[in-house]
């Protein structure tokens, strides 16, 4: 029997490299839709606003982890070879889609009415009162709450492995099989999480606080 | 596209979905309490507790929001057997929900304590009152108020979450699923029903929080 050394943690780093692949491919795809849903619904248009709505309710209202199931499983109903690198990312997307969207309508909401009446007043386009004036101030307030969501996609991208995708879990799994040591193994496992997710936390924290120091002058 | 749904079978195996319904209802609320006694006493701590024990929630707290439920989950359920904690699925499910919640839910009521104004627990304090009267009366309520919000979204959140624990067979509402999909071959089917089930569930847990909140907490603020 194998016990947990250099060669094994070795394997458990490098599937780190799936992690982070995941996530950024989850983080950029999730940020599309979900600038899209906040635009949605924010939008005057009831229909836009409501079918955003339906979009957020159904992925904040279902877990995860069956969302991965219903894409990895689903999509061969529809004829589509998927491989569960694929189908991670597309379900994390969705998912993180309808959180940001979420998160960045709040941070639109919280642009003070004011300026969009001003932006109103001066007869600018909707593009234009959306891209001058109220997406960069959202911006700034959007900025360390979507830092702090980073950690929920890192960690999200775990339930990759009960699909059979080798990232950091899933090697862990795999060698946890081989030396059945699962101390050490999980305890490996769960620190490099860590080392992932806690300078995002603190980094999120950081900007969290500044921009409460900026609000109170 | 040629696919047939056939939802019959999925239909006819109700009574294990029921059971496995039942069974994430069951973890979810004795994990919510549960959760809730740690998250208080740790806000405590870490407001008011010694310096030691200060430190100590906060590694907690961090520890566990910077690594995912599931390698939490695989922790208590494969690694802690070896140095001779043995539990069952169902128990090690609940034990990782509950560490879970505590570490979030010490957070949003630290943040709400925080936000009690300074005078109202001096005049507490001007008016006699004991410290775990202030802390009950003056403190905790108003602070409930302020997070509750924040408070039952992260239980809808738990109760999302615990589909997780169905990797280790914790026989609730997915690992159900996973029974049925394997007797009947229609995983779409089944994940379709099984994620219909949660979505009501969830609908029905914020109505319910929101119902308990119109009873106990909507009283007028006196500032």
């Amino acid at each position: 029997m194998r016990t947990f050394g250099w060669a094994e943690f070795l394997f458990i780093l490098e599937a780190a490299k799936w992690t982070i692949t995941l996530s950024v491919l989850a983080f950029v795809g999730g940020s599309l839709v979900g600038l899209l849903v906040a635009l949605a619904r924010t939008s005057d248009v009831p229909a836009l606003r409501h079918v955003a709505m339906l979009f957020t309710r159904i992925f904040q209202g279902t877990p995860l982890l069956l969302q991965l199931f219903l894409v990895f499983f689903g999509a061969p109903v529809l004829g589509l070879e998927i491989d569960p690198l694929i189908a991670a990312a597309v379900a994390l997307t969705l998912n993180s889609g309808a959180f940001l969207g979420e998160i960045w309508r709040g941070c639109i909401d919280a642009v003070p009415r004011g300026q969009w009446e001003a932006a109103h007043a001066l007869s600018l386009s909707y593009y234009w009162r959306m891209r001058a004036i109220v997406l960069p101030q959202a911006f700034k307030i959007a900025v360390p709450p979507t830092v702090g969501y980073l950690v929920q996609i890192v960690k999200g991208t775990s339930l990759a492995a009960i699909i059979g995708f080798t990232e950091i879990t899933r090697a862990g799994q795999i060698i946890n099989n081989a030396t059945f040591q699962p101390l050490l193994v999980f305890g490996a496992v769960g620190a490099l999480y860590f080392v992932l997710c806690w300078p995002l936390s603190l980094w999120a924290g950081r900007l969290e606080r500044r921009n409460l120091r900026a609000g109170a002058r | 596209m040629q696919y047939q749904f056939e939802f019959g079978p999925v239909f006819a195996a109700w009574p294990t979905l029921l059971h496995g319904t039942w069974v994430t209802v069951q973890l979810s609320l004795t994990a919510t309490v549960l959760g809730l006694v740690v998250a208080v006493f740790c806000a405590w701590g870490k407001t008011s507790g010694p310096t030691a024990l200060r430190w100590a929630v906060n590694a907690y707290i961090e520890l566990i929001r910077n690594t995912p439920f599931l390698v939490q989950l695989f922790f208590f359920f494969f690694a802690l057997p070896a140095v001779g904690l043995r539990w069952s699925p169902y128990t090690a499910a609940l034990v990782a929900m509950v560490v879970n919640l505590g570490a979030y839910a010490t957070e949003i009521i630290r943040a709400g304590i925080e936000a009690v104004p300074r005078g109202q627990i001096e005049a507490a304090q001007a008016l006699n009152l004991k410290a775990w009267q202030i802390f009950r009366f003056v403190v905790l309520k108003p602070a409930l108020k302020t997070i509750y919000p924040a408070l039952t979204s992260q239980f809808t959140l738990l109760m999302l979450s615990s589909a997780v624990v169905s990797v280790i067979s914790a026989d609730d509402l997915t690992s159900v699923a996973a029974n049925i999909q394997s007797e009947t071959f229609r995983s779409f089917e089944v994940y379709i029903v099984v994620a219909v089930i949660y979505l009501l569930l969830s609908l029905l847990f914020s109505a319910l929080l929101r119902l308990a909140y119109q009873r106990w907490l909507n009283y007028p603020d006196r500032r």
